[in-house]
C-alpha cells in the first residue's frame, strides 16, 4: 500500500496494555494505530466517518445503536466498529452499498418512533440523529407505526427529559453509572415500551442523581435537556467562548453559550484537559451569579449616616489613594493589610502582590488560601520540596488503589470525584476512604474507615506501621530517593494497629485491610483536602501523608502522588504569583535578597524585607489596633474566617476598609469604600488550577454598569498612590510573571490559547510538567519526618459534648455570593443542615428535620437537623456556606503553629433540640 | 450430617439399602405404587389422586405397598397419572385418571393382580407404550421411577458416580476430553461444542482465581418444558453435572437460575441441593477430593431475554437483564467479570452419563455432527402431547407420527415448529429431515431448546408468524433499534396482513427489515427473532400473498378455504 497515512489515533488505556503499533486498512488505504483500539476509535481520530449514536469517548462501548457497522475482510456479517478492536492488517470497509443500507433502514426505523419537530427542539443543530437523517438523505419513514406518547419528566430546576426524543441509546444511563457513579436512571419496561426513566420512577430529587447534567452533554438528541437554558437561543445563533469554570479548582474547560451579550448556555469541551467534557452542577448550571441584578455595578462610598452613595470612579480611586496614604504616612506601610482573592486571575493576583510591596511597601498580603491549604505547603516543602498537587486529573486512570482522606470529593470537587468513580468501576481502582463521614464517594469504596475528626495522624502512622511491619514498604526507593527513614521508622511501631483503633475509632481490621491494599497496589495515589489542612495539627497530617508516599514509593510516578485538591479555582495561582506574605511569584522568598532585589529592579521600588501577616493574623493586628487598613479583594472573611464575631470585632476596628468585589458580601458591608470589580466571564486572564495547571480565562461578556476590570482598578489605584503600573492589558500581566517566575517562564497567551500547560514550565518550549518529582525530588531527597499524634485544640468535655466540623455541599459554594444568586442551586440546598448521628439524636430526643441550637465557646447557631448514621456517632458536621447560620460563628480559631492555619475541622459542640 | 462418601463401596450400599427398603423388586405380593407429580399431572389433579392412594393403602394397612411419587413421565396428554411396578419390575401405567378410579385399580390390580385393561393402562406392547417405544431414555432415564426428593433413590440409579469417578480421574484435562470426545453440543439451542467451551473455560485467567459455573433455566420459549421437568423429576442429574464441570474448569462456585414461574422445581431443586450438601457431594472437600463447589441457586424474575447468557448474568449480578455483545465471551469475562461456564439445564444434566459410560457410548447415536439424544416438548395438533427423547438423526415424520400418534383428528399436517420465537417451521416436504443441528439450520428452522408445535392443516403460517413476533417484540431488552423498533414495525405488518388490510409490497417490507434485523442486532434473541417469519416466508409465502390479494382476515380466508376443499 503505497498511500499509507499514519494516524494519531492513540489509546487513552493505561500504559500497561503496551504500546504495540499494528497498521489497519480501511477503505483501501493504511493507517497506523496503537494495539488495542477499535476501528472506531482509529477511524475517528483519523476523519473518517462512520455513523455512530450511542458512542462517546467518555463511555465505555455499549453497541446498542447499530449504526456503527463496517465490513470486516472475513466475517460473514458487518460487525459494530464501537466494539471490534482492531487488528494487525484488518481490512474495514466503512461505505459499501450493503452498510449504506443497513445504516439508512436504521435510521428509518429510529424516525418512525422519532417527532419530527426538529424547528422547535433545543437540539436542532447539535442533534445527531438530525445530521445522520440529514447525511443519508432520510426525510421519512416506510415503517410508520405505533409511536411513544411517553411521560416529560419536568420536575425538577436542572434536567429535562423528553422520553418521545429518546432513541434509547443509554449514554445518559452509561454516563450516571460509570463516570458519576449515582446510578440515578436506568431502563424501565420492555420491547417497544422501553424508556430511561429515574430509579423506581421517583422524581430525579429522590434518587441519587447530583444534577452533573453530564447525562444532558452526553444525549445526542433532544431527550434531555438543561432547563434552564432551554428555549433561549438556537446553538447556531450563540458565540462559544472557551474559558474556565469559576468554581472550585478543578479548573473545568467551559464553552459559554453567548448571546446577546448574554450567557445563554454552558457546555464543556469534548477530549479537552483536565475534565473531558465532564461538568458539575454548579459548572453546568451556576452561571446566573454573572448577570444578577444583585451586582454591585458603581463605587459606592458609605456617608455619614452609614449608608452607601454612588459616587464617581475618580472619587473612589482618590478616596482610597489619599486614605492608605493618609495611613501610610501616619503609622507606616505595615498598619495597611491586602487581602488578594483565590478568586481572580493568576494577572490580578500578581498586581495584587505588586500594590502590596511596591505601591504600599508591605508585605502584608495574603488570600484564603491560608485557611484552606496553607498547611500544604508547610507540610509539603520540607518533604517534598514543592507545596502543590504532585500528579495530575488525568494520572488518576493509572492508580491501582487511592486513599482519600479528608475530601469529600464528590462534593467539592466533583469532577475529580467522577474521574475516581469512573477508575472504579471500569479499570478496577480500588478505594479507600478515611472520614469521619460516609460521604458520597464511600459508596464505592473498598474500605471506609471511620475515624474520629482529628484523628488522622494516628491513622496514618498506623497504616504506615503496618506496611512496614509486613515488608510492604519500598526499600529500593527509600534508598535511593529519601532521607531520614531510619530516625522516622524507629516512630512507626508505636501506633500498633491496637492504639490506633483505641485513638481514632476506627476498626483494627479495617486498618489492616486498607493498609494491605494501599501497601500492595502499585502505583497508589493520596488525594487530600480541608479535612487534612484545617487543624492544628495540619501541617504534621499533611508530612504524615507524604511519608506515606514516599514509603511506599509512589512519588514521581504516574498514577501515584500525594494530591492536595485546592478548593477555589485560582488558589493555586493566588499562591504562585506571589499573593502571600513571605514570598513574592514563585515561591521566592522576600527575604532573599537577591530574588528582593530583582522585583525592586523590575518594579522600581525597593521592596519590604520583613515577611508580612497572614489573613489569621492581619484580624488579630487590627484587634490589636496595629492594622489600620485593608484593603480586600474578592475575599469575604466575614463567613469563611474561624470565630466572626470576633472578624466583625476587628473590621469595625479599622480606620479604613475598602472592599472590591463583585457582589454586596458581609465583609462589603463593613467598608468604607466599595469598588465594583468584575467576575470570569468579564475579563481576560488565567486561572491555575489544582494540578498547576494554567488555563485561559476570556472574555464572554460586558460587565454591569460602571464595573471595570479588577486589574484596571488595582492600576487605577496604584497610580493614584505614586506607583504607576502601566499595563496595557493582561498578557502584558503574564509576560512580565513569566520574565520574574523561573515556573512561570515558559508560559504565555500564545501558547496556552492552544493548550493549557502545567508548571514548571520553565522555557518557551517546555511542555510543562505532568509529574513532579519523577526524578529527584525538588529539595534533592525527599525527607522523611517523624509525626505524633497530638488531639485537637479543643476537645469534647462535659459542657461541649460533641466534635463539630465544618464542610462545602455539593450545591453551594463558599460563601454563596455566587451559588446564593442561582435559582435552581438554592432550591437543591436552600438552608443549612446540621448532620447528626441518629444515636447521638435519639439521646437528644432531636428527630430528622427538628430544629437545633449549636452551641460552643464562641457563639450559638440555630439550624435544622439532618438525623441518619452517614455521621460517626459523637460528630456534628456543619456546611459553613450559609449566612444565616454561619458555622464560623462556632469555630475555633486556634492555629497550627507552622501554618498559621485555623482548626475548622474539629472543636467542642454541644447540641439541644429548640 | 455427614454421610463421609468417599468410594464406590459407600454409594453401593445406600443404594443396597434403598432399594431393599423401597422397591418390590423380589418381594412376591408387594407392589410400589407411583403418583405422577409434575406440574403438569398437579395441574390435572394428581394431588387428588395422591390423596386417593394413600387413603387405599392406609385401608389395606398389610406392608406390601409401596408408595412414592415421581416427577412427570413426560405424557402431557394423559394427566394425571400413577405406576403400579411388581416385585418383578413389570410397569402399568394407569392414566386420565379421576378419583373414582384409584379405589378400582386397588381392588382389581393390587388386591387381586389383575391388569385393569379396560382402563387402557400403559403396558408392555400396548399402543400407547409406542409412545415410549420409539424414544431413547438417557437424560430422562429416571423419569417416573425416582422420588426428586429423595437423594437415595437418584444414587440408586448410579446417580454421583460418575462425580466419584471424576474425582478418581482428578485431570480436568482429561474430563474435558471426555465431553470433548462425546461429541454433546450445547442443548439451550445454539450447539456449541460442551467440551470446547469447558476448555475455554478452563483455560481463562482469572486474577484472584475464581471462575464460576452457570446452568441456565430460564427456559422461556411458549410450549417448551424441557428444563422444568428435568428439574423436577431429576434435579441431581444437573448439581452432579455442574459438580463436574466445576472440577473441569476450576470453579468453586456455581449458579442455578431458574425462572420464578417455576415454583416446584425451585422446590425440588433446593431440597435436591440440601440433600447433597448433607453427603457431601456439595460443599466444601467434595466427597474428600479437597475440592469446594458451592451452589446457589437463582430466581429469575420474568423475562424472557434473561434466557440469553449475557443477560442472564447481569441478572444474577442484581443488575437489569440485559444482553451485552460479546466478545467477550462469559468463558473469558462473565458473571462479576469473571470466567464463566454457563450450559443449559439438558447439557448439564448429559454430563453425568457420558462421564459414567463413556464417550464412545454417548456418541454412538446420532448423526456425524449431532451426538446422543435431544428432548422435545412435543405440542400443538399431535395425538401423543408430552415430552420426548429422541436420538439424533431421528426424522421428524417419526417424532410426529410413530412417537406423537400422529396429528388430531386426522387432519392433515402442515408444518413444524421448531425452536419456539427464534425458530422456524418445516413443511410436509421436509418431514423426513434428520434431528441434526446443521440440517436442521439448513432448513430454516434452529434444534433449538426442544419446543416442537406441530401444526395441522387449519393453522393460518402467517397468524402463527405473527404469534411469535408478538411474544418476541415485547420480550426485547429495548436497547438496541432493529430489535426494539424493527420487531415492532414486523408485528405491524404481520397483524395488518392477518387481518386483510395488508398491502404490496409487505411480504418484501417484512424481509428487507427481517434480514437487517437479523444481521445488526445486539444479541441473539434479535438476531433470531425474524426467523419464523423468514421461514414461514420461504415455505408458505403464497399464504401471505393470498392474504394480500383477498383483502381477507385470517378467520375469513380460512372459512372460504374451508369451502373450497368441501366443494
Amino acid at each position: 500500500m503505497n498511500n499509507k497515512k499514519v494516524s494519531n489515533a492513540v489509546k487513552n488505556k493505561p500504559a500497561d496494555k503496551g504500546d504495540e503499533k499494528i497498521t489497519v486498512f480501511i477503505n483501501g488505504l493504511g493507517y497506523a494505530a496503537d494495539k488495542g483500539l477499535t476501528i472506531l476509535e482509529i477511524a475517528l481520530a483519523n476523519d473518517i466517518f462512520i455513523p455512530h449514536l450511542c458512542y462517546d469517548p467518555r463511555l465505555r462501548p455499549q453497541g446498542s445503536c447499530r449504526l456503527c457497522l463496517v465490513e470486516v475482510e472475513g466475517r460473514p456479517e458487518a460487525v459494530p466498529s464501537c466494539l471490534t478492536v482492531a487488528e494487525d492488517g484488518m481490512k474495514v470497509t466503512t461505505d459499501s452499498d450493503h452498510i449504506n443500507h443497513l445504516v439508512k433502514l436504521n435510521l428509518e426505523l429510529l424516525i418512525s418512533d422519532h417527532p419530527l419537530d426538529c424547528m422547535t427542539c433545543d437540539s436542532a443543530g447539535s442533534c445527531a440523529l438530525q445530521d445522520l437523517a440529514y447525511r443519508y438523505g432520510v426525510a421519512g419513514t416506510r415503517f410508520k407505526g405505533d409511536t411513544h406518547e411517553k411521560k416529560v419528566l419536568d420536575d425538577n430546576p436542572f434536567i429535562f427529559r423528553d422520553n418521545e426524543k429518546c432513541i434509547l441509546c443509554g449514554r445518559c444511563v452509561r454516563m450516571c453509572d460509570e463516570v458519576i457513579g449515582a446510578n440515578a436512571i436506568g431502563y424501565a419496561g420492555r420491547g417497544f415500551e422501553s424508556e430511561i426513566v429515574p430509579a423506581f420512577e421517583q422524581s430525579l430529587k429522590n434518587t441519587d442523581c447530583v444534577f452533573c447534567g453530564n447525562c444532558i452533554s452526553t444525549c445526542p438528541v433532544g431527550a434531555l435537556q438543561p432547563r434552564p437554558y432551554m428555549k433561549k437561543a438556537r446553538i447556531w445563533q450563540v458565540e462559544k467562548v472557551r474559558t474556565t469554570c469559576p468554581y472550585c479548582g478543578v479548573g473545568c474547560q467551559i464553552d459559554l453559550h453567548v448571546m446577546d451579550k448574554k450567557i445563554v448556555g454552558v457546555s464543556a469541551p469534548e477530549g479537552v484537559e483536565p475534565n473531558f467534557g465532564n461538568l458539575c452542577v454548579k459548572g453546568r448550571f451556576g452561571m446566573d451569579f454573572v448577570g444578577s441584578n444583585s451586582r454591585i455595578t458603581h463605587p459606592l462610598l458609605r456617608n455619614s449616616s452609614g449608608k452607601f452613595e454612588r459616587i464617581g470612579w475618580e472619587k473612589a480611586i482618590d478616596i482610597v489613594s489619599e486614605k492608605l496614604n493618609g495611613i501610610i504616612n501616619k503609622h507606616g506601610p505595615d498598619a495597611i493589610g491586602v487581602l488578594s482573592s483565590a478568586k481572580v486571575t493568576n494577572e490580578e493576583n500578581f498586581l495584587m502582590s505588586r500594590f502590596a510591596r511596591a505601591a504600599v511597601g508591605t508585605n502584608n498580603i495574603d488570600h484564603c488560601a491560608r485557611l484552606c491549604h496553607a498547611s500544604t505547603i508547610t507540610g509539603l516543602i520540607p518533604t517534598f520540596g514543592s507545596g502543590a498537587m504532585t500528579n495530575s486529573i488525568g494520572d488518576i486512570k493509572y492508580s491501582k488503589a487511592s486513599i482519600i482522606i479528608g475530601s469529600n470529593t464528590t462534593e467539592a470537587h466533583p469532577v475529580i470525584g467522577y474521574e475516581i468513580i469512573r477508575n472504579i468501576i471500569s479499570n478496577g481502582l480500588k478505594l479507600i476512604v478515611i472520614d469521619p463521614r460516609s460521604i458520597p464517594i464511600t459508596k464505592h469504596a473498598a474500605i471506609h474507615l471511620r475515624q474520629k475528626p482529628g484523628t488522622d495522624i494516628a491513622v496514618l502512622m498506623g497504616i504506615m506501621n503496618i506496611i512496614y511491619q509486613r515488608g510492604l514498604h519500598d526499600s529500593t526507593f527509600i534508598a535511593e530517593k529519601t532521607e531520614g527513614f531510619k530516625d522516622f521508622a524507629a516512630g512507626l511501631s508505636r501506633f500498633t494497629p491496637e492504639r490506633v483503633a483505641e485513638i481514632s475509632g476506627v476498626d483494627r481490621e479495617d486498618l489492616i485491610a486498607a493498609a494491605e491494599i494501599f501497601g500492595r497496589s502499585k502505583p497508589a495515589s493520596i488525594f487530600y483536602a480541608m479535612g487534612i489542612t484545617q487543624h492544628t495539627c495540619g501541617t504534621d497530617n499533611v508530612i504524615a501523608i507524604a511519608d506515606l508516599s514516599m514509603l511506599t514509593g509512589n512519588v514521581g510516578k504516574p498514577g501515584g502522588g500525594v494530591n492536595p485538591l485546592r478548593g477555589q479555582n485560582n488558589v493555586q495561582g493566588a499562591c504562585d504569583v506571589g499573593a502571600l506574605p513571605n514570598v513574592y511569584s514563585g515561591y521566592q522568598y522576600v527575604k532573599d535578597a537577591d530574588i528582593r532585589k530583582k522585583f525592586e529592579q523590575a518594579w522600581g521600588k525597593e521592596l519590604p524585607a520583613r515577611e508580612g501577616l497572614g489573613v489569621t493574623d492581619m484580624i488579630e493586628k487590627a484587634i490589636s489596633g496595629e492594622l489600620k487598613a485593608l484593603y480586600v479583594l474578592g475575599e469575604n472573611p466575614m463567613l469563611s474566617d474561624p470565630d466572626i464575631l470576633h472578624v466583625a470585632e476587628a473590621l469595625k476596628n479599622l480606620e479604613f476598609m475598602a472592599v472590591q468585589d463583585i457582589f454586596l458580601t458581609e465583609t462589603a458591608e463593613f467598608a468604607d469604600v466599595i469598588l465594583p470589580g468584575t467576575c470570569f466571564a468579564e475579563k481576560n486572564g488565567t486561572f491555575t488550577n489544582t494540578e498547576r495547571r494554567i488555563q485561559m480565562v476570556n472574555k464572554a461578556v460586558d460587565p454591569p454598569g460602571e464595573a471595570i476590570e479588577d486589574w484596571k482598578i488595582i492600576c487605577s489605584i496604584s497610580g493614584a498612590m505614586g506607583h504607576p503600573m502601566g499595563y496595557a492589558n493582561a498578557e502584558e500581566i503574564m509576560d512580565e510573571i513569566s520574565r520574574l517566575t523561573p515556573i512561570y517562564e515558559g508560559i504565555n497567551y500564545k501558547r496556552l490559547s492552544e493548550k493549557s500547560l502545567q508548571w514548571p514550565c520553565t522555557d518557551s518550549s517546555h511542555p510543562g510538567t505532568s509529574i513532579l518529582h519523577s526524578k529527584n525530588f525538588t529539595r534533592g531527597k525527599g525527607a522523611f519526618i517523624p509525626v505524633d499524634y497530638r488531639p485537637p485544640a479543643e476537645v469534647p468535655d462535659k459542657d461541649y459534648p460533641y466534635t463539630l466540623t465544618t464542610g462545602r455541599i455539593l450545591y453551594q459554594f463558599h460563601t454563596r455570593t455566587m451559588t446564593g444568586k442561582v435559582d435552581g442551586l438554592n432550591q437543591m440546598a436552600p438552608m443549612a443542615i446540621a448532620h447528626i448521628n441518629k444515636d447521638d439524636a435519639s439521646s437528644l430526643g432531636i428527630a430528622d428535620s427538628d430544629m437545633v441550637m449549636l452551641e460552643t465557646r464562641r457563639g450559638s447557631v440555630k439550624t435544622k437537623a439532618l438525623v441518619n448514621s452517614k455521621i460517626k456517632k459523637g460528630t456534628i458536621f456543619l456546611p459553613f456556606h450559609f449566612a444565616d447560620a454561619p458555622a464560623n460563628i462556632l469555630t475555633n480559631p486556634a492555629l497550627d503553629p507552622v501554618a498559621r492555619i485555623p482548626e475548622y475541622k474539629a472543636c467542642a459542640v454541644r447540641v439541644s433540640k429548640i | 450430617m455427614n454421610h463421609n462418601i468417599s468410594s464406590l463401596k459407600e454409594l453401593d450400599d445406600i443404594k443396597t439399602k434403598n432399594i431393599e427398603a423401597n422397591r418390590p423388586y423380589g418381594k412376591k405380593g408387594c407392589y410400589m405404587v407411583t403418583v405422577h407429580l409434575g406440574t403438569c399431572g398437579i395441574a390435572s389433579g394428581a394431588d387428588e389422586i395422591q390423596r386417593s392412594v394413600l387413603q387405599e393403602i392406609d385401608k389395606r394397612e398389610n406392608g406390601n405397598i409401596i408408595f412414592s411419587t415421581s416427577g412427570c413421565v413426560g405424557f402431557c396428554a394423559l394427566e394425571p397419572m400413577m405406576t403400579i411396578e411388581d416385585y418383578k419390575g413389570e410397569k402399568t401405567t394407569y392414566h386420565s385418571l379421576k378419583q373414582e378410579d384409584v379405589a378400582r385399580i386397588f381392588s382389581g390390580h393390587i388386591d387381586n393382580g389383575k391388569i385393569l385393561y379396560e382402563l387402557n393402562p400403559i403396558v408392555k406392547g400396548s399402543k400407547l407404550a409406542e409412545f415410549y417405544d420409539f424414544q431413547v431414555s438417557r437424560v430422562l432415564h429416571n423419569r417416573g421411577r425416582i422420588d426428586p426428593f429423595k437423594i437415595e433413590d437418584y444414587i440408586s440409579f448410579d446417580g454421583y458416580r460418575a462425580l466419584l469417578k471424576s474425582i478418581e480421574i482428578g485431570d480436568p484435562g482429561e474430563l474435558i476430553r471426555i465431553i470433548s470426545d462425546s461429541g454433546l453440543r450445547g442443548r439451550g439451542g445454539a450447539g456449541f461444542p460442551t467440551g470446547k467451551k469447558w476448555e475455554f473455560c478452563r483455560r481463562a485467567s482469572s486474577d484472584n482465581g475464581i471462575k464460576y459455573v452457570v446452568c441456565n433455566g430460564d427456559e422461556g420459549d411458549p410450549g417448551a418444558f424441557m428444563d422444568r421437568n428435568l428439574l423436577e423429576s431429576d434435579p441431581h442429574s444437573i448439581l452432579e453435572g455442574m459438580i463436574i464441570a466445576g472440577l473441569a474448569i476450576g470453579a468453586t462456585k456455581g449458579y442455578i437460575y431458574v425462572r420464578a414461574e417455576y415454583p416446584l422445581a425451585i422446590k425440588t431443586l433446593s431440597n435436591a441441593l440440601k440433600q447433597s450438601m448433607e453427603y457431601g457431594f456439595v460443599g466444601r472437600n467434595i466427597l474428600g477430593s479437597r475440592h469446594d463447589f458451592d451452589i446457589e441457586i437463582y430466581q429469575g424474575a420474568g423475562a424472557f431475554v434473561c434466557g440469553e447468557e449475557t443477560a442472564l448474568l447481569k441478572s444474577i449480578e442484581g443488575k437489569r437483564g440485559m444482553p451485552r455483545p460479546k466478545p467477550p465471551f462469559p468463558a473469558n469475562e462473565g458473571l462479576f467479570g469473571k470466567p464463566t461456564l454457563i450450559n443449559n439445564v439438558e447439557t448439564f444434566s448429559n454430563v453425568p452419563q457420558i462421564i459414567l459410560n463413556g464417550a464412545e457410548w454417548f456418541n454412538e447415536i446420532g448423526t456425524k455432527d449431532s451426538k446422543g439424544t435431544k428432548i422435545f416438548a412435543l405440542t400443538g395438533a399431535v395425538n401423543n402431547v408430552g415430552l420426548v427423547e429422541v436420538p439424533m438423526g431421528i426424522p421428524v415424520r417419526d417424532i410426529i407420527y410413530k412417537i406423537g400418534g400422529g396429528i388430531k383428528g386426522d387432519k392433515k399436517f402442515k408444518a413444524a415448529q421448531l425452536g419456539g420465537p427464534s425458530g422456524g417451521c418445516l413443511p410436509d416436504q421436509l418431514l423426513d429431515l434428520p434431528i441434526d443441528y446443521e440440517e436442521v439450520k439448513k432448513a430454516g428452522a434452529i434444534m433449538g431448546s426442544g419446543g416442537m408445535i406441530v401444526l395441522d392443516e387449519d393453522q393460518c403460517m402467517v397468524d402463527l408468524a405473527r404469534y411469535f413476533m408478538d411474544f418476541i417484540q415485547d420480550e426485547s431488552c429495548g436497547q438496541c433499534t432493529p430489535c426494539r423498533i424493527g420487531t415492532r414495525r414486523m408485528l405491524e405488518i404481520l397483524t395488518r396482513i392477518t387481518e386483510g388490510k395488508g398491502e404490496e409490497g409487505d411480504i418484501e417490507k417484512l424481509e428487507e427489515l427481517a434480514e437487517m434485523i437479523k444481521e445488526t442486532s445486539l444479541c441473539g434473541l434479535g438476531k433470531t427473532a425474524p426467523n419464523p417469519v423468514l421461514s414461514t416466508i420461504r415455505y408458505f409465502r403464497d399464504e401471505y400473498q393470498e392474504h394480500i390479494d383477498t383483502k381477507l382476515s385470517c378467520k375469513r380466508l380460512h372459512k372460504k378455504a374451508k369451502r373450497k376443499k368441501v366443494e
